[in-house]
């Protein structure tokens, strides 16, 4: 029994001085292995530009998540027919569920307006009976040239542009709009004269 | 019958129905010691007994059926989307009466110097999670199950064609619990409406525990030690949350105009509603005069009120009537529960303004700033 503690306690001795040599030595050796201060800011550096590198990829794949996956998109561009279709004071609701655009015929202009609320983006309806375009969502109206008077609508409806081609056919084209807000309206491309 | 559905019809427009229903809130939900003394002289809150919560409850519920023998309202409040509605309104309608009928209790046992109802001495308070608790969720748990089934089964879902950009429903609502929002939405401008008063509303609810930290009342139901707190909270649940969910789901039809509970949604009718913003409606109606270019100048008015509202009204309260509750608060307190408060209030002004005289803009700076 007595041998056996007095073995036991040897190897722990030896172990001990075996750890402490271990120790001083690996400090020795080590002086480039991560503990001295250069190591130690080299390695934090590399630490943060790998975060920023993993962020950076978040919000890189964040931002794409809000593009759209889709490619289609309906024709931007479309013949609307010959200005005699329309007649005058007439708001036509052809092209409505095509395209998103009545064309309105006013006093002296065809024009080309967006079905879009400027609200929050509902689509308005005609009420011929009351002459207002009238959005089932808050309530807001337009009147037939599309200026807003009910409602919570915060501006005018917009207007795109609209030429002849060289046949004498109306185009209409969604990529260009106009607002009435920032004196848009009397551009020559917002609207064909009759 | 008729002329007595054609005057229900006409009080409900909300300018009248909301106007009465604020007036009637703060006797009913009185904030102060005065209204809490007429609430007590007209006998209001006998309505927190049980006998009163009978008759109010027989009262509306019977309202409610015989109203159904009308078809415009059975049109409407039978809809499958509307059918849960109309039960969650029931349900509000027991709970408020419930919590309430505890609050006046336990203020009668505190006025006799009694402990409130819910007290219980700490060493008994106890009770044991299994099977006490677990047996009770579980039970919920199936009740629930079974009402979702029966639900799903009795009532078809109403789905609809595939959705079109082109084509919105007449009237598109939103789901129930946003339909305040959504009345909402009709007044202010979509920013506002739909950014900036939801974080207020957010945001504010989370101040209340740092707002309100007096101790009294805490850990059981009770009115009179709390009545400001209490009432400006049943003031914006109840008129501000759901009176628009009633209006919202029930009274506003095709074209998002108001119809009268008994009226047909008739989707040609006429209503003029043509907006005028304050700057027009004083410069032009009242001193016949153009509108000034300056925008300042122009829009001094509104400007003037809202600054009366927010920054005028607050201090003149609290050197006068709330004196004691502004010493108890202090600064920044007040400051915050003020803004709330005058926000909260400064919502149905708005609202009242446009069912009266089609306000739409009290400051309008386009493209900038439009309240």
């Amino acid at each position: 029994m007595a041998d056996s503690k007095q073995d036991q306690a040897d190897k722990l001795k030896a172990a001990g001085a075996g750890k402490a040599h271990g120790h001083v030595a690996k400090g020795h050796v080590a002086s480039g292995d991560g503990q001295t201060r250069r190591s130690f800011i080299s390695w934090v550096v590399v630490g943060w530009a790998a975060f920023a590198a993993c962020m950076g990829g978040l919000a890189t794949i964040t931002m794409r998540f809000f593009a759209p996956n889709v490619l289609y998109e309906p024709q931007q561009t479309f013949r609307a027919g010959a200005v005699s279709e329309y007649a005058p004071g007439e708001v036509s609701t052809r092209w409505k569920s095509k395209f998103g655009i009545w064309i309105v015929r006013l006093d002296d202009r065809v024009v080309a307006l967006s079905t879009i609320c400027t609200h929050l983006g509902c689509t308005p309806n005609w009420l011929a009976s009351e002459q207002k375009f009238k959005c089932p969502c808050h309530g807001s109206a337009f009147r037939m040239n599309g200026i807003n008077f009910e409602g919570p609508a915060p501006r005018p409806l917009e207007r795109h542009k609209i030429y002849l081609d060289d046949e004498g056919i109306m185009v209409v084209d969604k990529t260009v709009s106009f607002r009435q807000e920032r004196g848009q309206w009397d551009e020559p491309e917002s609207f064909v004269a009759v | 019958m008729d002329t007595l559905k054609h005057v229900i019809n006409v009080l409900s427009a909300p300018q009248v129905s909301f106007l009465a229903a604020a007036i009637a809130f703060f006797f009913v939900f009185p904030p102060t010691d005065r209204f809490q003394s007429w609430n007590r002289r007209l006998r209001l809150d006998w309505l927190w007994t049980v006998k009163g919560g009978i008759l109010l409850h027989a009262l509306v519920i019977g309202a409610f059926f015989l109203s159904t023998l009308d078809p415009n309202f059975r049109a409407i409040v039978t809809k499958p989307d509307n059918v849960p509605i109309a039960l969650l309104l029931f349900g509000t309608l027991f709970f408020l009466w419930l919590s309430m009928k505890q609050a006046c209790d336990n203020d009668a046992r505190l006025a006799n110097d009694q402990k409130p109802n819910e007290y219980t001495d700490p060493s008994e308070s106890k009770i044991l999670v299994w099977p006490d608790l677990v047996y009770i969720e579980l039970i919920a748990g199936i009740l629930c199950m079974a009402a979702l089934i029966f639900w799903s089964i009795a009532l078809e879902a109403p789905l609809e064609e595939p959705a079109n950009p082109t084509l919105s429903p007449n009237p598109a609502k939103a789901p129930w619990y946003f339909l305040g929002l959504q009345e909402m939405l009709v007044y202010f401008d979509p920013w506002l409406a739909g950014v900036v008063f939801p974080v207020i509303i957010i945001v504010g609810l989370m101040s209340l525990p740092y707002i309100d930290t007096e101790p009294g009342g805490s850990g059981y139901y009770s009115y009179s030690d709390r009545k400001l707190y209490v009432s400006l909270f049943m003031f914006g649940w109840l008129l501000l949350w759901v009176y628009l969910i009633i209006v919202g789901a029930f009274m506003r039809g095709p074209n998002w105009n108001f119809f009268g509970p008994y009226e047909r949604w008739d989707l040609h009718k006429v209503v003029a509603l043509t907006n005028i913003n304050l700057s027009s409606l004083i410069w032009v109606k009242l001193l016949n005069q153009p509108l000034p270019d300056n925008i300042i100048i122009r829009e001094m008015f509104g400007i003037a009120m809202l600054g009366f509202h927010f920054l005028v009204i607050p201090p003149l309260l609290a050197m006068t009537i709330l004196k004691k509750f502004y010493a108890r608060m202090g600064n920044v307190k007040y400051a915050v529960f003020m803004f709330l408060s005058m926000a909260a209030v400064s919502l149905p002004i708005k609202m009242f303004l446009r069912w009266t005289i089609n306000l739409k803009y009290v400051v309008a700076i386009p493209g900038w700033f439009n309240l």
